[in-house]
């Protein structure tokens, strides 16, 4: 087998010359689909068949700009390619027209550009400069939109498998040494150093070691593993094969939800293509050293994302977690020391390889090193996937990436770490983010979701709704979280429900104090912490409930009335609206709506022109 | 052999290295309280009622599946353990009926008894309660899954059994039940009577049948004996009343081999003077049979005779 040396120049050159041609590149990550990027790939491979374009169609993953899906990019040779958003079958005709026949940008469309080595347009803002990217970094996500990801040429032709080549003449131990330096920390929610961890691994004694890669990601509003599955599979299967090299194993295994069938079928197609070219397999790249991927579907239940659950899923037990210790570094597939981490874990080693681990930990804050993946979604007005430094503050994500809050509404707080995690108040938008000012503020950093939410939430109604998903997510093996959290969800409808009585807090206090205390695995001990966080910065919203009956944020549909004030002129228009009739009253006369029958559906409310029907 | 010694309530244990804090605390006097915790299967941590205070340690570790560590400093019931105690109790008990009057196990009941200890009256919270069928198929045990509290004893010790591990966890979260496969009913599986689930249910959930009705916890003396009909010489209990043998109760496989169904039955018959029929499975149906038929005597007597 030759040296993936041999090879690399060819393929630069290659991935060079097509750079170098016109190109139209649609985004294929699973949002792009889901927004129609099929459809609009059939209209452009029909419409540049129909005239006959001298242009290459390619297809790329998700660029992170998922509110501007379906994305298509255009360049010309020698030209910066300018990424539309918004583009469907109709406007492909329109884009292709003007962008690659008459040469001509359609600026309106246009959301960014991308320089490099081509020469900019006028009015369309470059990629590094605008809104959603100039606070961001491109590091772990850098091939995302950015290169075909069913292409191993075009991994390669990026810098890919520069990490493992550097790697295979390192010793093992000076690598682990180097993600020591990085600074690096599971990306998967807990934070734990990841050079640590292999340290553990590399120490423990063993006939054989296991890597594995957690790709169960299942907290509502995460979905960063995925953008990265989907578009730099390569880069996940190297560093594992760096990290077994590093720790002395030579299987790795990746356990992906089965919710994630294109994640799986680019990975399969991944692991196939790096076998062939000796990448992957046994001495490989010509070293003495052996490393096999395989793949596990996991049937995505969230507790099989936590550690030891997966490790049982894996050898075909019930998805419980195990007690800790023995740790997985110690005893963890079939009781052998096991290194487990997270997709974006994996995905920065061979970035961190390559660069050096003082590259890596000159990002960040002191203790919390490098760049960070977040998922921005919620009521904002740029949702997608954003890098970041570790330490830039909420004010920027929310405010300057995500551009600012739908409609101009005010900003109430956004939900960090999904249903583990907590909600942060308008005063704490100026935290920096890392993972110890998160856990000071009482929310975590978790795998990086963030839900912002403006005034039209209700908080209680919001600590209800992750409550609901980690209550039907508990494996039911611990008495606290199967039982507790059934009974805090209950007590929580209770108060949406306008049934709250004047001990409810007090026992979802001390709910969640035990259940954070004694739970057996993590999904318990942070379950409660949406309600602990919205007791603490929201507390008069549950007293509202509680004692007046009434949800501040007007949401909570059973503690709604809806009534007609004397701005009413009694032109009728509302009664027209009601699919129950609950409305009535004379023409010209003010309108009442009968309480009774009125369902709370608040169809009447936008109808009326003079803003005569009040909802509290 | 080499040990550790840690603080147990101000009192320094000292016991043998790999013992888990329970084993330390029980074994220097101390009350520790367990649902799931079965010394043959260690190593569950699932029903979180041990808990204990470990001064450094992020929240209150079970002590079943803690190791003890040399220099660890331990609270078995410090105020932030009995509060967790009391709401775990309380937890269990608002998903539990709480028909302790006419409950076969009252009076050697855990719930009962820790709720008893730790002050913990009723359940503080109404809310959904699990409403199964009550299971009466199997003629010698009584299957009551709205009093089990999931500590899984009897999941492992029909496991330990080669060939059995006829019940397992079904279902999850709050919904979670021990189930033969496919939810049936035990006399449509593949349960063959030994009994051992029995003898480790913590509460009423698994209730011996045979014995049902007949006395309170408090009006039995148990005898252990040794069963002679196979060389594993498992334990049962004579379960007596007034002095006279109304059942015999499955206590504890030997050395790691089943107990079984023939066994309690040659007991039955040698030491009850008042039997209840054997009744064996057959065609998945239960019947009545000879007491030849259910010892397996039938081929010897024909030889005999
Ligand atoms: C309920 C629960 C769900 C989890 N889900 C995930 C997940 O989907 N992906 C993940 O990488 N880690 C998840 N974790 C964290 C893992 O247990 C583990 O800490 C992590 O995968 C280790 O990798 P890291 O050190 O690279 O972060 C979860 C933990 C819990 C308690
Ligand atoms: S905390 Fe919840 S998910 Fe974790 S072991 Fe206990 S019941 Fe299962
Ligand atoms: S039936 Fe009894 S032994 Fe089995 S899990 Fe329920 S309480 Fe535990």
């Amino acid at each position: 087998m030759g040296t993936l040396k041999d090879h690399r120049s060819s393929i630069e050159e290659q991935h060079t010359k097509k750079m170098e041609r016109s190109r139209i590149v649609v985004g294929l990550g699973t949002c792009g689909i889901a927004a129609g990027g099929n459809k609009v790939m059939a209209a452009i491979r029909g419409e540049v068949e129909s005239r006959g374009l001298d242009v290459d169609v390619d297809f790329t993953s998700c660029i992170g700009m998922c509110y501007a899906e379906p994305v298509v990019e255009m360049s010309l040779p020698g030209a910066a390619s300018v990424v539309y958003g918004g583009v469907y079958p109709e406007n492909v005709a329109k884009l292709i027209e003007g962008h690659l026949v008459n040469k001509i940008p359609v600026t309106d469309m246009a959301e960014i550009q991308v320089v490099g080595a081509g020469v900019p347009y006028e009015g369309i803002p470059v990629m590094e400069k605008s809104t959603y990217y100039e606070k961001q970094i491109r590091s772990v996500t850098s091939r995302l939109g950015r290169t075909n990801p069913e292409r191993i040429e075009d991994y390669i032709a990026t810098g890919g498998y520069a990490g493992i080549e550097k790697a295979l003449t390192m010793e093992p131990q000076e690598i682990i040494n180097e993600v020591k330096i990085s600074g690096l920390r599971g990306r998967g929610g807990g934070g734990f150093p990841t050079g640590t961890k292999w340290q553990f691994v590399s120490d423990a004694v063993g006939d054989k070691k296991y890597i594995v890669c957690n790709a169960d990601e299942g907290d509502p509003g995460a979905f960063m593993d995925r953008s990265i599955l989907e578009g730099d599979p390569h880069a996940i299967m190297e560093g594992m094969m760096i990290a077994g090299y590093a720790i002395g194993a030579d299987e790795g295994i990746i356990y992906c939800r089965a919710e994630y069938p294109l994640a799986i079928s680019r990975l399969n197609l991944a692991i196939e293509k790096a076998e062939a070219m000796g990448i992957l397999g046994n001495n490989i790249l010509g070293s003495e050293f052996n490393f096999k991927i395989r793949i596990k579907a996991g049937a995505g239940a969230f507790v099989c994302g936590e550690e030891t659950a997966l490790l049982n899923s894996i050898e075909g037990y019930r998805g419980t977690p195990r007690v800790r210790p023995p740790f997985p570094a110690h005893k963890g597939l079939w009781q052998k020391p096991t290194c487990l981490n997270n997709v974006e874990s994996f995905a920065n080693i061979p970035f961190i390889v390559r660069n050096g681990g003082a590259w890596y930990a000159s990002m960040g804050t002191e203790k919390s090193k490098g760049s960070k993946v977040f998922c921005l979604t919620g009521n904002i007005n740029n949702t997608g996937l954003a890098e970041v430094p570790m330490g830039i503050t909420l004010r920027e994500i929310v405010y300057d990436i995500a551009g600012g809050i739908l409609e101009g509404r005010k900003f109430k707080a956004v939900q960090s770490g999904g249903p583990s995690g907590g909600c942060l108040p308008a005063d704490q938008l100026d935290l920096p983010i890392d993972y110890d000012s998160l856990i000071g503020a009482g929310a975590m950093m978790g795998s990086g979701g963030l839900v912002v939410m403006d005034e039209t939430t209700c908080m209680v109604d919001m600590a209800r709704f992750f409550l609901n998903f980690t209550q039907l997510e508990s494996c039911g093996k611990c008495t606290p979280c199967r039982e507790g959290t059934k009974r805090m969800l209950e007590i929580l409808e209770r108060i949406c429900e306008g049934l709250g009585g004047p001990n409810d807090i007090e026992t979802l206090e001390r709910l969640a104090k035990v259940i954070k205390s004694s739970a057996l695995c993590a999904l318990g001990q942070t379950a409660p912490n949406p309600v602990l966080t919205t007791l603490r910065y929201f507390r008069d919203e549950y007293e509202a409930h509680i004692n007046d009956k009434r949800c501040p944020a007007g949401l909570c549909a059973e503690l709604l009335t809806f009534t007609v004030n004397d701005r009413c002129v009694g032109c009728g228009v509302c009664i027209k609206a009601c699919p129950v009739n609950a409305i009535s009253g004379e023409k010209k006369a003010v309108h009442v709506i009968d309480p009774e029958a009125c369902i709370k559906c608040g169809a009447c409310v936008p109808k009326c022109k003079f803003d005569a029907i009040v909802k509290a | 052999m080499s040990t550790v010694t840690l603080t147990i309530n101000s009192q320094e244990v000292t016991v043998p290295k790999g013992s888990t804090v329970l084993d330390a605390a029980v074994g220097a006097g101390f009350f520790i309280p367990t649902f799931c915790h079965d010394p043959i299967y260690a190593g569950y941590g699932g029903c979180r009622i041990c808990i204990v205070d470990i001064k450094g340690a992020r929240n209150l570790p079970a002590s079943c599946v803690t190791a003890a560590a040399d220099g660890m400093i331990v609270e078995t019931e410090s105020a932030p353990v009995v509060e967790a105690r009391k709401t775990i109790i309380e937890l269990m008990l608002a998903n539990h009926p709480v028909d302790c009057m006419t409950c076969e196990k009252c009076g050697d009941c855990r719930l009962q008894d820790y709720a008893f200890r730790y002050g913990v009256e009723s359940a503080g919270f109404g809310g959904e309660r699990k409403d199964y069928e009550f299971d009466t198929t199997n003629p010698y045990i009584n299957r009551n899954m709205n009093k089990c509290i999931l500590c899984g004893k009897c999941v492992r010790t029909c496991k330990g059994a080669e060939d059995r591990a006829v019940i397992d966890f079904t279902f999850r979260g709050f919904d979670t039940k021990v189930a033969p496969a496919l939810d049936s009913s035990l006399a449509e599986s593949a349960c063959v009577s030994c009994s051992r689930c029995v003898s480790v249910c913590p509460v009423g959930a698994l209730t011996d049948k045979p014995l049902g009705g007949k006395a309170r916890a408090w009006e039995v003396v148990k005898e252990e004996v040794t069963c002679t009909w196979c060389d594993a010489g498992c334990l049962f209990d004579l379960v007596r009343k007034n002095g006279e043998v109304i059942g015999v109760a499955a206590k504890a496989p030997a050395g790691g081999r089943p107990l079984c169904l023939k066994g309690r039955l040659g007991l039955e018959l040698r030491y009850n003077d008042k039997p209840l029929k054997p009744m064996l499975k057959k065609d998945d149906q239960y019947v009545e049979v000879s007491w030849t038929e259910a010892l397996g005597l039938d081929e010897i007597l024909e030889k005999l005779n």
